[in-house]
């Protein structure tokens, strides 16, 4: 007993060090060193385009490279490649597995990603030889439900999942390259740096932890939320991390000097987070909630700009467009809304 | 044969919704006699039931309570109903708040959503057959459907659940009359939140459910306290740098596109700060492109720029493509690493046995252990040099300092008329691919050759001898 009591004390002065170098590192608050910068003013956005075609609720969505392609995910087995302008369907692609949770668009155009309760990670090409859409690869390796994959590069992939691992792969040989394991509850969300030379995860053990592609390493651990993290992402300057979690608030997170930064929440707001992205510039944290409502931060001044009400269910996903030009939201009333 | 899924980890007992904390200090604050919702009474035909509030007095005090215009307000108190922590008096099916003068009630406790034990089937069943009992065929079509359906599965059970539902049906009998109509009410629209009617949106229906256990208690023995003080100490070892990239002025306010121009990869004159940054380390010169190009103009001087050249394409190598693996590693052995290649790199002979076996069967990472040594030969001797060398040092007195803006309000006015589109990524990718191409071609020292000629210049001076 004597021994679990001096180790139980060397925990917790260990962790008061880190807090005490973490304050040492400190030198202004985010809100001081803003007090200068004009505020935004109220931010609304319409909907421009509302996107049917989905059958049961919509899961998961991503946009490509290009500027107005995206692809969404539902429960209903379909895997649909939109062209957001026209808001025609480029490709339906049946799924074996209806359970999908996530997909993504790689950044050259050509490949797509989706998995789910199936435990494995399904690539399909979509400039195959004779126009049809088949299923390249598929990856198997996870002993828990997949909750998230994006690319790294046409040939790589990165995917989280309920089994607390998160995975490299290598698409063409179809095996693992690393396993990074760290987390100690489901991993569900992941964002690879603008660099692609690490990536984040956010997972059920309340943190967000910051892994080295190369090495495998966990390089940073982030806590503070209350409750499971549920989405994340990187600041557009890959710098800062921000998170989202069933406790109802965001996180800005600094890389550098490891540690918080602010915290977005508000008393009204009691819904978890399902999911966040920033604007092209970092200046706007768009936030998907349990509410049915996204809301608009001022991501420098935590103050919300503005609300996009119009979907009739929980909003599950969001996503900005790569030129920043329009936000696409996803939710279980099986349609996606394009905000511009 | 029903599967039931027992492995919900618990999760069905306390639902994995935070918020519901935050909801239930707000009711109990809206419950408060003195500051909390005013109430009325309901009156049914002879009975007069107290404790009824209407949607429009709940939504003002919300909207007062949280400084918050009408319709938000709606909406939170629209989220209570949606949870069941207050229910519709009228119209129980529709769980919304209307902001009009229909009457609503508090939920009980006992029935609201977080509670220790899970929503049972064999309530509900017991709930069902009182209302069968009470009035035979007043139940809805879905009900009647769930109703049959239980009774399939649990058959078993049923002369146990028959015989609760009399009970529990002659008990409501000996109460007082408002009493036993606040307890229908209540049970009703605990049941209406629970097993909502088809095609009804549920504030209960939670997705998919997680695999880890929020319930779960994690032990704490000396293994736990002993895992946290390894990762502390790492944490703590961890260097924590505060650099920043420097701050010119800031485009998306000022319409000025110096500051990208500064920091883009083909800039001449790199600002100070990054500059400075390449003096951290060796990882973060060869990160940065530009650090990297102004190191390999050192090395050239010092006829040293095969290491760069052969880091370069073992990190190709990596992160290509899995079919050109192999063309690549031997292109590599044929420049770098074969007796007499026109770029041979200086490894001990351990590695080069090593890598020239892994050659044989090449992957991904056969060169690692060849790069390793060569990075570490860069780090220790050629970097050092390198920060002391005058092309650096013509760096750092070239470096720019740029400062943050002082444009007048023409001047930002001018700068937004004469906002340009940015050149495409893909025109940018051509003109890296495009310099890449010219840096090859233009070739290294190519040692064989420099060696044939002195050596015929020696053999000529020989003969001359």
């Amino acid at each position: 007993m004597g021994e679990m009591e001096q180790l139980r004390k060397e925990a917790e002065s260990l962790k008061d060090q880190i807090i005490v170098a973490r304050k040492g590192f400190a030198d202004t608050t985010l809100q001081e060193a803003v007090a200068g910068t004009a505020v935004v003013s109220r931010v609304q956005l319409k909907t421009r385009k509302t996107l049917r075609g989905h059958l049961a609720k919509i899961y998961a969505m991503h946009w490509g490279a290009g500027l107005t392609q995206c692809v969404s995910a539902s429960q209903d087995g379909k895997l649909i490649v939109w062209d957001t302008l026209s808001t025609n369907k480029v490709n339906a692609i049946p799924l074996k597995s209806s359970w999908v949770m996530t997909c993504a668009y790689a950044p050259s155009g050509n490949l797509v990603a989706c998995g789910g309760l199936d435990n494995m990670c399904s690539i399909y090409n979509l400039k195959g030889k004779d126009g049809n859409v088949k299923v390249m690869r598929e990856l198997a390796s996870h002993t828990g439900y997949l909750s998230c994959c994006r690319f790294v590069s046409d040939s790589e992939i990165i995917t989280s999942s309920g089994d607390c691992t998160c995975i490299l792969w290598d698409i063409e040989t179809g095996t693992e390259k690393t396993i990074f394991a760290g987390h100690l509850g489901d991993c569900m969300s992941l964002g690879v740096a603008p660099d692609f030379k690490s990536f984040i995860s956010g997972a059920c053990d309340y943190t967000a932890k910051h892994w080295d592609i190369r090495d495998g390493n966990c390089t940073h651990t982030l806590s503070g939320h209350e409750s499971d993290v549920n989405a994340i992402g990187f600041f557009p300057n890959g710098n800062g991390i921000l998170t989202g979690s069933d406790d109802a608030t965001c996180k800005l997170y600094d890389l550098r000097s490891d540690q918080e930064l602010i915290t977005y929440q508000d008393a009204t707001i009691m819904c978890g987070v399902t999911s966040l992205a920033p604007s092209l510039s970092g200046r706007l944290l768009l936030a998907g909630y349990d509410d049915f409502n996204v809301n608009i931060w001022d991501a420098l001044k935590a103050e919300r700009v503005g609300v996009l009400a119009g979907h009739d269910n929980r909003v599950s996903c969001i996503g900005v467009s790569s030129d920043g030009m329009a936000c696409c939201t996803g939710s279980w009333d099986s349609f996606l809304k394009i905000w511009n | 044969m029903t599967i039931r899924n027992v492995h919900d980890c618990g999760q069905r007992h306390r639902p994995r919704v935070a918020c519901l904390k935050k909801v239930e200090a707000l009711v109990l604050e809206m419950q408060d006699p003195t500051s909390g919702v005013k109430s009325q009474t309901q009156r049914l035909v002879i009975t007069t039931i107290p404790h009824a509030l209407t949607g429009e007095d709940v939504v003002a005090w919300i909207a007062k309570r949280f400084n918050v215009d009408a319709a938000e307000g709606c909406a939170i108190g629209t989220m209570m109903v949606a949870f069941g922590y207050i229910y519709p008096l009228r119209d129980h099916k529709r769980l919304i708040l209307k902001s009009d003068a229909s009457l609503y009630r508090f939920q009980t406790p006992y029935f609201w959503p977080a509670q220790q034990w899970p929503v049972e089937d064999t309530d509900y069943a017991i709930y069902l057959a009182k209302r069968n009992i009470r009035k035979n065929g007043v139940l809805e079509l879905h009900e009647q459907e769930q109703y049959n359906n239980l009774h399939k599965w649990l058959n078993h059970k049923w002369d146990f659940i028959v015989m609760q539902a009399k009970e529990q049906y002659r008990a409501g009998k000996e109460r007082k009359k408002p009493d036993r109509v606040v307890f229908d009410c209540q049970e009703r629209a605990y049941w209406v939140v629970h097993r909502p009617p088809p095609g009804s949106v549920s504030a209960m229906d939670l997705g998919l459910l997680r695999l880890i256990d929020p319930n779960q208690e994690e032990s704490e023995t000396s293994d736990y306290f002993r895992r946290i003080i390894i990762f502390t100490e790492q944490c703590i070892m961890r260097p924590r740098v505060k650099s920043s990239v420097s701050l010119g002025a800031n485009p998306w306010l000022t319409d000025d596109p110096a500051y990208w121009d500064l920091n883009s990869l083909t800039i001449d004159n790199p600002t100070r700060m990054r500059v400075e940054r390449w003096t951290f380390s060796f990882g973060e010169l060869l990160s940065d492109p530009r650090g990297r190009d102004g190191f390999r103009l050192f090395l050239k001087k010092e006829f040293s720029s095969e290491n760069l050249a052969f880091w370069e394409a073992c990190e190709a190598v990596k992160w290509g493509t899995a079919s050109t693996i192999h063309e690549k590693a031997q292109q590599i052995y044929k420049t770098f690493l074969a007796r007499g290649a026109p770029r041979w790199i200086n490894i001990d002979g351990k590695t080069m046995e090593v890598t020239v076996r892994g050659l044989k069967h090449p992957h991904r990472y056969v060169l690692d252990a060849a790069q390793t040594h060569i990075y570490m030969l860069m780090k220790k001797d050629k970097y050092g040099r390198y920060l002391k060398s005058p092309v650096y040092m013509d760096y750092q007195r070239r470096a720019t300092d740029p400062e943050a803006h002082n444009f007048t309000e023409t001047q930002l006015a001018q700068n937004a008329k004469n906002r340009r589109p940015s050149l495409s990524p893909i025109i940018l990718r051509q003109q890296e691919e495009e310099q890449q191409a010219k840096l090859e071609a233009s070739g290294p020292v190519d040692l064989t050759q420099v060696m044939s000629k002195l050596d015929k210049r020696n053999m000529l001076k020989e003969g001359q001898k």
